[in-house]
């Protein structure tokens, strides 16, 4: 009993201290982690501050921008092409999805519309894999996969590079939310629906845009991750890794999201590494949700999220 | 004119609340449990039993317990795989500690097991709402799962992993196990899942339902009113737990005969929730229908090329799947988001009056 508490409490803060640089190392491995697991909720913020509909489908959208982009690129389409190929294919989708699966839909409970995001996972999966084939590819982005070393501390160039995409990301994110004409319809629109149509913003071409941007940021998180990790079926699963890191940062907020994802990234790498070998180890799988429950006990609205009110 | 009932008189309080109060659906009902019981043993292949209805009758039990929390209590869970992981290794350790325990006691009590892990679970709920508590019960699926892989006690340190269903007699039948035949684990399968949706419809009815409707339609105004939110969500999360664990016992002794934790994974959950959604949310029937459409549509997807005399390739095919399985529910939500059992509802109503228009 008193090894197990000593494990628990004592021997990880000494090995902590111990090896510093070690330390250091898995930190920033968290960081960087926990970074690309915003860009993938960043998706999901947009469409759910905008929308309220809970999109299941970022994940698999992630995959679907990979899978285009890895097989423009395969046909011999330039770089810059491909990327442009992509943002038009994935506005094409936001434009399909806003007339086929929302519009019916309107006004209809958040249950409903999660419901039909799932099906249009699953629509998405078969047609990707279809277009573009089911074998995993590699996308080569120019940025070797190579560590370097600072101050005695191994740092990744590829994570490095996502990390630094990410941070201008939501930089961009913000200064469209805050500051643009457009970006203002948004937070009218995610505030209420109904008074937003009736002072004149036109919902449909709103949800359009969200969807499209939502897409874009696919199109990031996509690169990134298939970089990482090459392009095939599970990069839809990291929509599972970005669920506690939204509820961690609250559903409607861009800052949670990354936020969030620092915390998961960096809780979980941290775990892992000196708490897992305790319980056997794989405990990423849960240890990111059991965090985030932690935390939403404390704050049921996420750390970030707007301060739910509620009224009979 | 499907049916008159001009001359049916509700005399009492008892045949005013009847759970059919209309003599031709009760004997509707009747039959076709009846039939049920007695036609497909006899008359369907092993092929059927095996593929189709065992898996259509546990999962319409999956689905009520799941109907119960979502439809009726309103907590969205996407834990229902982890609590089905719960009945079913909880069922193997029983079986296995006290073989000459009866089988279905075995199941009972391995979904009271399951009861108790879903109301730790279901704690957050008194403070985490919606789509938060959604993600939260998360937290369980991927939790159970991964402890059921990790402690070699669960599998009673079998080197493969798997637990397996042993032989277990009921009144001198095999009922579960590798010589058990089909049409004996369909019987018992049936069995089970009338008894529970009976249990369930009438908990639905009473004041324990009306409490769940409560806290789910406005849970402010419900407490305001005097619904104690603690105890009538933890019995949500209870009951419906105690239904997923005994499906998820079900589910490896009557159908796959053996398991590992990666047939209780997440897809298991979005399953159900799937079933729950396009059946119907708060309604006993709709778990049955949807149940049957998730079994069924995928079967008829893998069969329909083959019977249209088109022989496309495994990928393809597969791919294929996917897709329209995925169109057929945006499909259905959009043509009636209450479900299959509304549908039903409607049609029956239609039917009433026709050929007459009021």
């Amino acid at each position: 009993m008193t090894e197990l508490l000593y494990g628990i409490a004592i021997a990880p803060f000494k090995d902590m201290v111990g090896s510093p640089a070690f330390f250091a190392e898995v930190l920033i491995g968290g960081v960087f982690a926990g970074l690309m697991y915003s860009l993938v909720a960043l998706g999901f913020v947009l469409i759910f501050k905008a929308s309220g509909v809970f999109n299941f489908a970022q994940g698999v959208m992630v995959l679907f921008a990979a899978l285009t982009l890895v097989g423009l690129l395969e046909r011999g389409v330039p770089v810059v092409g491909a990327l442009l190929g992509t943002t038009a294919v994935m506005v094409a989708l936001a434009w399909v999805i806003e007339r086929v699966v929302l519009r019916p839909l309107v006004n209809q409970e958040h249950i409903i519309l999660f419901m039909a995001t799932i099906g249009l996972t699953f629509f998405l999966e078969g047609f990707g894999e279809m277009v573009w084939g089911a074998n995993v590819k590699k996308l080569d982005i120019g940025i070797p996969d190579r560590s370097f070393i600072v101050a005695g501390v191994q740092i990744n160039q590829l994570e490095m590079f996502a990390a630094l995409t990410a941070a201008v990301l939501v930089a961009v994110l913000g200064i469209f939310f805050q500051r643009t004409r457009v970006g203002r319809a948004l937070r009218a629109v995610a505030d209420d629906h109904e008074a937003a149509l009736s002072i004149g913003i036109p919902l449909k071409t709103i949800w359009l845009i969200v969807w499209s941007v939502a897409g874009i940021v696919a199109i990031v998180a996509g690169i990134m991750w298939g970089a990482k990790s090459g392009v095939q079926f599970s990069l839809s699963l990291v929509a599972l890794k970005a669920l506690p890191v939204l509820i961690l940062g609250g559903f409607t907020s861009v800052p949670g999201a990354v936020v969030g994802g620092l915390i998961i990234g960096v809780g979980e790498k941290v775990g892992e590494v000196y708490w897992g070998p305790l319980v056997g180890g794989a405990i990423e799988n849960w240890f990111a949700y059991v965090l985030a429950l932690a935390f939403l006990l404390v704050r049921p609205q996420g750390l970030f999220g707007e301060k739910i009110i509620e009224r009979v | 004119m499907i049916y008159r009932e001009a001359g049916q008189f509700k005399t009492s309080y008892a045949s005013d609340q009847a759970i059919f109060p209309i003599a031709q659906d009760r004997w509707f009902v009747g039959l076709a449990t009846l039939a049920a019981l007695v036609v497909p043993p006899l008359a369907a292949s092993e092929y059927w039993l095996q593929a189709v209805l065992i898996p259509l009758l546990i999962y319409s039990l999956a689905a009520i317990g799941l109907n119960l929390l979502t439809g009726y209590a309103g907590q969205l869970s996407l834990g229902t795989g982890g609590f089905m992981a719960v009945g079913a290794y909880a069922a193997f350790k029983l079986t296995t500690a006290f073989p000459s325990l009866n089988i279905i006691a075995v199941f009972v009590l391995s979904g009271v097991v399951a009861a108790g892990v879903g109301l730790v679970f279901g704690i957050p709920s008194l403070r985490i709402k919606g789509f938060y508590l959604a993600v939260a019960t998360l937290a369980a699926q991927f939790f159970l799962v991964w402890l059921f892989n990790k402690v070699p006690w669960f599998v009673n340190y079998a080197s493969s992993g798997t637990i397996t269903a042993p032989n277990r007699t009921v009144f001198g039948v095999i009922v579960t196990g590798p010589n058990a035949t089909a049409p004996v684990r369909y019987v018992t399968a049936l069995a089970l899942v009338v008894v529970f949706a009976l249990l369930a419809k009438n908990l639905v009815r009473g004041r324990v339902g009306r409490s769940w409707m409560a806290i789910r339609d406005r849970d402010i105004a419900a407490e305001i009113i005097g619904v104690r939110p603690l105890r009538t969500k933890l019995l949500a999360f209870g009951i419906s737990s105690f239904y997923c664990g005994v499906a998820g016992a079900e589910l490896v002794f009557l159908y796959f005969g053996s398991a590992e934790t990666f047939a209780f994974d997440i897809t298991l959950s979005f399953l159900v929730l799937f079933m729950v959604i396009i059946g119907g949310l708060g309604s006993i029937l709709g778990s049955f229908l949807g149940a049957a459409f998730i079994v069924l549509v995928p079967i008829l997807l893998t069969n329909a090329p083959q019977s249209l005399g088109l022989h496309l390739p495994v990928a393809l095919q597969k791919q294929l799947e996917l897709m329209v399985f995925g169109g057929l529910i945006i499909f259905f939500l959009i043509v009636e988001p209450r479900g299959l059992a509304r549908l039903w509802q409607i049609a029956k109503e239609k039917l009433r009056l026709w050929p007459f228009p009021h």
